[in-house]
């Protein structure tokens, strides 16, 4: 058994990150077998994460980012290439070019995209970006090198906090429109997020929160010059990028019978995909921003990452269990992990910081710009977020592994004034932020039943 | 030569700035920003950034090249 | 024997030579052994890595009234400790002086290539003397800005500061202390004074740095600055000299890995980094809980003794494979060579290029020498493990 899953043919759909890391762990692991990784962008797996800061702070080239390889996968590279469909009773994957690939074990890896504006004709202006991929970066570094007099940012996430971050850098002006109270709010929560929104204004940003954009304007010839707001206002601006988060690359998978929706493909910890009914398959893998997994620290809940660190380890975890039989197969179980840094702040977070209802700032303080922020749910640590203090990161990863209780124990040297004073973690209700859909069930027939994926506004 | 840096990993010891300063520099106190290309002259410096790394965060290597098939 | 007394024979001379098997004894131990004197002792790798970035172990002496002044930012917490260091950072690394360290490496080259001119076919030297002391010694000294003929002066405060911070459970320290304290402020107003000579006159170093900062919330205080310069002259020379000695011994002692490096000098920054796995400058460093902490099962009560092994932490099988093997292209190299967590080495990339330009110039006279004496002499200290000297004929 363990012979025969060392050999035959493995095909990975999606050449980034997780499957590259993948395609290099199989090889680690013995499989000698075939081995096909398709992409659809046509250049080799490169990094994401300098997109939206050394590539547009002018520092690095866009298409300098390609990834190192731990080693050569000894694989064949369909580059440029898209996945239209997989029939896994045939155990096949469709290719856009009207060829297809048959596979013993399937990866798939797909990941994400960025969500565009929603009305095409004003995404098509000429000055609006989304970023997500390496010409986009390149798009738009070359649009901020030639100095605009003004960039309109879109949603204050991580990205869009990072791109505006870049532009006070090189010395552009820049507002960002945020729906939330403040930036990174979804991410990190109330406190953080005034921190977030403070940082921004001292460096310059003109930051509205509570606001939309209702209507990108062009000026009849195609070119964007500014934007309407839901407040009534307008902004003149001559570049705008749609920072509005990602959309996950399933649609390739609406006949597979796979669990895919809007949040992901589902699969069980150790990557295996479910199909459409819940029940695991053993051929069909997953990993990368395009999973959604249970994890144990988080009540089993299904998180839908997009990390860097998490595809990474849920790529090794994969590739492990592909070429291994059951009783040798591992578990997911990396905490989730990310990291970002803009206005000057290094932050990097640990756990799940939305899973909380309060939070302490364990260590240092908001006025130092220095500080641990540790995020408690039922009693529980369940996250911690450092701000120019990552040293201090491995110790409260303990305190989540070993789900220690929270407010954390006392004694740290710098412990903040208020440490054993939590405060409520002020992180938006999940149903509020998801754009999820329902799932229905349909037929009669025990062979006939289906799921239907119902999306909702 | 290109680099990577797992900044999951790295925690801000800065050894491959003092050591590769053209490479590695900071951003704001904490922060790392890097050049993934290395440039002709700083392989060296660049294995040695690696090598240092207290948390062995820096992967080098080459990318992926783009004639395999 | 009984586990209570590792601390003590660990720290006894007569096991310099070779404190490994004491390690060994103290990891199957642990991972927290309580010593008879109330202290506890840590050798296990992963134990070790979590207290040093736990935020309630200290390092500040005067919790347990062991000093009365402000020590340096070493043996600070934060947030103290993190204002004194990233000042003293300033002149010295990045985020402010980025390229100090690294536009180093041309005199440090230098000075190396002067220094190999007793190294002629047929003599015998001492690498120690003739070496890798006068090399950091010449380094640091040029950095600062200390005269390097001033070297009898500042060695005698030196040799007292360092025998007073050792690790010496079963040893009256009163003395020890008495003389080091007194090493400590001669030594600091020495440095001070050196460093005030250059107010208005800034010449390219760090004393002149710290003397000159235009903005005053930017400026060290005089005693921090005495502090802080006494901290980095003995820091610049006391360790950097047990990593390129433990380096020759080393490499004198496994052949065919000098024979590796001579083929594959590209090798050697990794060589180094197995040198501070394997033979690491400092051994130990004391921690003081701020609260009672659990580790693995033991409870440290607030305010006791921690010492960390943190050579013992770098031969733990748990975390390296064959760890009492010597390989120079070993992967996953986290070793504890220069501590982890905020106190991590302030001079570790110094100590770095000067390893490597040492070993590297050496290299090439090595391959017919042999040791003289193995094992060599040591020095007293225990914390600060290396040869007091390394004789070899070459």
């Amino acid at each position: 058994m363990t012979g025969d899953l060392r050999d035959g043919r493995i095909v990975i759909v999606g050449a980034s990150l997780a499957g590259l890391r993948a395609a290099e762990t199989l090889r680690d692991e013995g499989f000698t077998g075939s081995l096909t990784v398709v992409g659809d962008e046509p250049c080799p797996p490169y990094d994401r994460p300098p997109l939206s800061k050394q590539v547009l702070l002018g520092q690095a080239a866009a298409d300098t980012t390609g990834l190192p390889m731990r080693r050569d996968p000894d694989a064949d590279w369909l580059l440029g290439v898209r996945a239209t469909g997989l029939d896994p009773l045939g155990k096949r994957v469709m290719l856009a070019d009207g060829e297809s690939l048959s596979y013993d074990r399937l990866l798939i890896a797909t990941g994400t995209r960025a969500r565009p504006w929603p009305n095409p004709e004003e995404a098509a202006l000429d000055g609006v970006f989304t970023l997500r991929t390496r010409d986009d970066a390149a798009g738009l570094a070359e649009r901020l090198a030639a100095g605009p007099q003004r960039v309109l940012v879109v949603g204050g996430g991580f990205t869009g906090s990072e791109i505006a971050s870049a532009c006070r850098e090189r010395g552009l002006d820049v507002t960002v429109t945020e729906r939330g109270p403040a930036p990174l709010v979804g991410a990190l929560g109330g406190t953080l997020s005034k921190l977030a929104a403070v940082m921004q204004r001292n460096h310059g940003v003109d930051l509205r929160c509570g606001v939309t954009i209702t209507a990108l304007r062009g000026d009849g010839n195609g070119r964007f010059i500014g934007a309407e707001l839901s407040d009534g206002s307008r902004i003149d601006a001559d570049v705008c990028v749609a920072a509005l988060g990602a959309i996950r690359n399933v649609e390739w998978l609406a006949d597979s019978g796979l669990a895919a929706g809007p949040r992901g493909i589902a699969c069980d910890a150790g990557c295996r995909a479910f199909n459409m009914y819940g029940i695991v398959t053993d051929d069909v893998f997953v990993a990368g921003d395009v999973s959604r997994f249970p994890h144990p620290l988080f009540g089993y809940q299904m998180l839908s990452l997009e990390h860097w660190g998490n595809a990474v380890a849920q790529a090794e975890v994969a590739a492990h269990n592909m070429v291994n039989p059951g009783p040798l197969r591992r578990p997911h179980l990396a905490l989730p992990t990310f990291w970002s840094t803009q206005f000057g702040l290094n932050i990097k977070s640990v756990g799940v910081p939305t899973f909380s209802d309060h939070v302490v700032i364990a260590q240092g303080s908001l006025e130092a710009r220095r500080l641990t922020m540790v995020y408690g749910y039922q009693g529980r640590v369940t996250a911690a977020v450092t701000v120019n203090m990552a040293k201090s990161l491995d110790y409260y990863t303990h305190l989540i592994e070993t789900a220690a209780s929270f407010p954390p124990p006392p004694g740290a040297a710098d412990r903040a004034i208020a440490a054993d004073i939590p405060i409520p973690s002020d992180v938006p209700d999940p149903k509020q932020l998801s754009h999820g859909p329902t799932v229905a069930l349909t037929g009669y027939l025990p062979d006939r039943r289906l799921t239907v994926v119902q999306p909702t506004g | 030569m290109r680099i990577v840096v797992d900044l999951t990993r790295c925690q801000g010891y800065a050894q491959c700035v003092f050591l590769a300063p053209e490479v590695f520099q900071l951003h704001g106190e904490e922060g790392l920003l890097y050049a993934p290309a290395v440039a002709d002259g700083q392989a060296e410096r660049v294995r040695e950034a690696a090598a240092a790394c207290p948390v062995q965060a820096i992967l080098v290597g080459e990318e992926v090249s783009a004639g395999d098939r | 024997m009984t586990a209570d007394t590792l601390l003590a024979r660990i720290t006894d001379y007569a096991n310099r030579p070779d404190p490994w098997a004491l390690y060994a004894k103290l990891r199957e131990a642990g991972p927290v052994v309580r010593q008879a004197d109330g202290s506890y002792v840590v050798g296990t790798y992963h134990e070790i890595a979590a207290l040093l970035h736990d935020p309630r172990m200290s390092v500040d002496p005067r919790i347990r009234g062991k000093a009365t002044h402000k020590p340096p930012f070493l043996r600070l917490d934060d947030p103290e400790h993190h204002r004194l260091r990233t000042l003293a950072m300033r002149p010295f690394g990045p985020p402010h002086s980025p390229g100090r360290v690294d536009a180093m490496r041309g005199e440090i080259a230098r000075i190396t290539e002067e220094l190999m001119e007793v190294f002629q076919p047929g003599r015998q030297v001492d690498v120690v003397d003739d070496f890798a002391y006068p090399l950091p010694v010449t380094v640091i000294c040029r950095l600062l800005g200390v005269p390097r003929e001033d070297e009898p002066l500042f060695r005698e405060w030196s040799d007292a500061l360092v025998a007073s911070a050792d690790v010496r459970p079963e040893e009256d320290s009163t003395e020890r202390d008495r003389a080091g304290d007194q090493a400590r402020i001669e030594m600091g107003r020495y440095l001070v004074d050196l460093a005030e000579q250059r107010r208005g006159h800034p010449s390219d170093d760090m004393l002149s740095a710290f003397v000159n900062e235009p903005d005053p919330a930017l400026r060290l205080t005089a005693e921090e600055l005495a502090e802080t310069a006494v901290l980095l002259l003995i820091a610049g020379h006391e360790t950097t000299v047990n990593l390129i000695t433990n380096g020759v011994l080393t490499l004198l002692r496994h052949p065919e890995h000098l024979d590796q490096l001579r083929r594959d000098p590209d090798l050697l920054p990794r060589a180094v980094e197995e040198l501070l796995r394997y033979e690491p400058p400092v051994h130990m460093r004391e921690r003081i809980p701020l609260a009672d902490i659990d580790v693995a099962g033991t409870t440290i009560p607030q305010g006791a003794s921690v010492v960390l092994v943190l050579a013992s932490g770098n031969r733990d099988p748990k975390r390296f494979q064959e760890p009492d093997r010597f390989d120079p292209t070993r992967p996953d190299n986290e070793h504890l060579g220069f501590g982890s967590g905020i106190h991590l080495c302030y001079g570790a990339p110094l100590a770095r290029i000067e390893a490597q330009a040492a070993l590297g110039a050496l290299l090439p006279h090595l391959g017919t020498a042999r040791l003289v004496q193995d094992p060599p002499p040591y020095r007293q200290n225990a914390m600060l493990r290396g040869p007091r000297h390394l004789p070899i004929q070459l």
